[in-house]
């Protein structure tokens, strides 16, 4: 890593995050990978609220705030835009939550990405519709309580896999990373902005206030994350070669799950058949990589 | 230079015209012939704008609001759905207070599908803080498109310009193409109070606390205001130029007249030929040609109907349970002036259905021989039709 990279900070102290925030400690890590020359389209997530209000603002970078859905077509024509006017220099950056990104989103930014328009698009995951106050969205996984899958209604379908659809358009880049491996993360960036064309990055961002954590917990349990294999380290350029990043495998699911408070009403039996699907995906994926016999 | 062009294509000349630098749409019929050609000048090099050819009319709107707070000058072309998809992101286009001009094709909206003329589309975007233009004929397309880029730009307020589907867009006519030479003089390259700019971090359209959000609203219809000021000074600097005006109204021999229609779009040509005949007959008409819907221009309105007896407006739209638009709208203007003329509400010409000259006469007789208005809105020309439910 460059050590230089990180000694600047291009977020202000006095975000109105929640304690523990992931979306916040993942903002601070990329713009210190970016840099300077960067503009930012935010379409609404927890990020428009962390942000602060007008006439405040955390982030030393100009900032476009966007209507919901629109993360792949405001950067579109923020792109379009600095060609007219002969700037190369400045990256374009798309900072959405899951919600945005996953479901509301998806057709602008598949559209943007089919266009191979040159911008990275970051979405930051935190499973639910968090700001809105913890509701689902096929991001969720499974098992998983929110507002609106309260009780016995616990999710009961698989989390969308959202890098195996951007992939499935053939975007130069697209990658995973985690607010727990800030390394990789800060490489991933740098590596993504060195790139032309649509670059896609999936980082897992934890949430105490959604998941039901200790806010001091959040970054261990976004290692953990990596570490049982339920959210691989792994990097797909030209959608073809598929890198892993980060392989041992140190916990099983269940002490993952047992963590958490909004997957509290788990039996052993549903975390031996999550394990399973964890353990499906772990295998796919090596395949896809090539590094399965 | 005349040439002889289609509606669609006099909206392409203004906007090559203007020197747009991001064109962003989707196609949809009747709107296709305008960013066809569009698409045909940035491939040749005629005109040098990137043009995004997005995935929807929604993606459309939204990356011009990032275009156009990167500080270059816009364009898209849309109608009927397309605008209804548009909805939220022409609330935005106002807020985020963007001069991004819009050529828009009125066309009814589904179901059942139908493409051909009706307002309702675009009427029905009357409170999202855009100015809208409301035009006769090609050339005039032309002309208050290239004033539409002025006006928005010195007021920052987004400009709808309204074509009808078919009768103007899809209408050959000869149209003077202006000298480019002239029209830089008269629309200078466009100079943005604030953009986007890593040299200057800014935030825009951010979290707005009771504290400030009434006062940006205030600002807007302050624009609005302003607008109606600025249009009628972009008028006659282009009248200096290019000697060709047309008002925010255009007032057609009403000072002395007892009944006067009130129309918009290509139905104010046909009735220009009624006029006519029913004042070889003798009969004290008028026309007020309604051409800028927002801001209102309530003074011109009142000013050009306060001696007539009766008004007609015709409405190829309609507001369900609440009639006519833009009969609502002449009523508001109207209803604290002492004395006013009674109004007449008429709808005709729904999804494409012709406005005759002889329905236009109808319409005249019925006003004239009507001591009250029966209903806020008369549907003229229905069909027969067998109503009524069916019981087994």
């Amino acid at each position: 890593m460059e050590l230089n990279a990180l000694d600047q900070e291009f977020m202000h102290s006095g975000h109105v995050g929640c304690p523990g925030c992931g979306a916040a400690i993942a903002m601070r890590f990329f713009l210190k990978a970016l840099g300077d020359k960067t503009i930012m389209v935010l379409p609404a997530c927890c990020w428009s609220v962390i942000a602060g209000p007008y006439p405040q603002s955390t982030l030393k970078i100009p900032l476009i705030h966007s209507a919901f859905e629109t993360g792949g077509a405001v950067a579109s024509g923020v792109r379009a835009a600095l060609d007219m006017k002969g700037d190369r220099e400045t990256t374009v950056v798309t900072w959405a939550g899951d919600g945005g990104t996953f479901d509301i989103g998806f057709q602008a930014l598949s559209g943007a990405v089919e266009r191979n328009e040159d911008f990275i698009y970051v979405c930051y995951d935190n499973e639910a519709y968090m700001n809105t106050g913890i509701q689902r969205s096929s991001s969720t996984p499974y098992g998983a309580w929110t507002t609106t899958t309260p009780g016995t209604d616990w999710k009961k379908l698989r989390k969308k896999n959202i890098v195996e659809a951007l992939v499935a358009h053939r975007i130069p880049y697209a990658a995973t990373a985690n607010i727990a491996f800030p390394e990789d993360l800060v490489r991933k960036a740098q590596k993504a902005k060195s790139i032309k064309g649509s670059r896609f990055i999936h980082v897992y961002a934890s949430c105490p206030t959604g998941w039901r954590i200790p806010s001091e917990m959040s970054i261990k349990i976004a290692r953990m994350a990596v570490q049982t294999n339920i959210f691989p380290l792994y990097e797909v350029e030209d959608g073809l070669r598929y890198t892993i990043n980060y392989k041992p495998k140190e916990y099983l699911v269940r002490e993952y799950f047992r963590l958490q408070g909004r997957f509290r009403h788990l039996t052993d039996k549903d975390l031996d058949q999550i394990q399973e699907m964890v353990n499906e995906d772990w295998e796919l994926l090596l395949r896809k990589a090539g590094e399965h016999a | 230079m005349k040439r002889v062009l289609e509606g669609s294509h006099a909206v392409a000349e203004a906007v090559r015209l203007a020197k747009v630098q991001v064109i962003s749409a989707y196609p949809i019929t009747p709107q296709t012939h305008i960013v066809e050609i569009l698409s045909d000048y940035c491939s040749t090099g005629k005109l040098k704008a990137k043009f995004l050819r997005v995935e929807s009319e929604h993606s459309a709107l939204a990356a011009l609001i990032g275009a156009q707070s990167s500080g270059v000058r816009t364009f898209t072309a849309t109608s009927s759905q397309g605008l209804a998809l548009m909805h939220e992101l022409l609330h935005w286009s106002s807020g985020a207070r963007l001069p991004i001009v819009m050529a828009e094709v009125n066309r009814a909206l589904g179901p059942g599908w139908n493409i051909w003329m009706d307002q309702t589309d675009s009427l029905a975007q009357r409170d999202t803080g855009w100015i809208q233009f409301y035009c006769e004929d090609s050339q005039e397309v032309l002309d208050t498109t290239l004033q539409a880029y002025r006006l928005a730009e010195e007021v920052n307020l987004p400009v709808m310009v309204v074509l009808d589907a078919f009768f103007l867009s899809h209408t050959y006519e000869p149209v003077d193409i202006p000298d480019e030479k002239d029209v830089d003089r008269f629309l200078p390259p466009f100079a943005p109070k604030f953009q986007l700019d890593t040299a200057n971090p800014c935030s825009f359209g951010q979290l707005v606390t009771p504290a400030f959000y009434m006062e940006m609203r205030h600002d807007i219809d302050r624009a609005m205001d302003l607008a109606l000021v600025r249009f009628g000074e972009i008028e006659e600097e282009y009248a200096r130029i290019f000697k060709r005006r047309y008002g925010a109204v255009e007032a057609i021999q009403c000072s002395d007249a007892d009944i006067i229609l009130l129309t918009s779009g290509t139905v104010t040509s046909t009735c220009r030929l009624v006029l006519k005949a029913l004042r070889d007959r003798g009969e004290k008409v008028g026309i007020l040609k309604v051409k800028l819907f927002r801001p209102t221009p309530a003074e011109q309105i009142r000013g050009a109907l306060k001696s007539a007896k009766k008004v007609a407006v015709v409405d190829r739209n309609c507001s369900f349970g609440a009639g006519g638009i833009f009969a609502q709208e002449v009523r508001a203007a109207l209803c604290n002036l002492p004395g006013h003329p009674l109004v007449y509400g008429y709808i005709a010409g729904i999804g494409g259905r012709d406005v005759t000259p002889e329905l236009l006469e109808e319409i005249y007789w019925k006003t004239k021989n009507s001591e009250v208005p029966e209903k806020e809105s008369v549907w003229m020309g229905l069909q027969e039709v067998a109503h009524g439910t069916q019981r087994s």
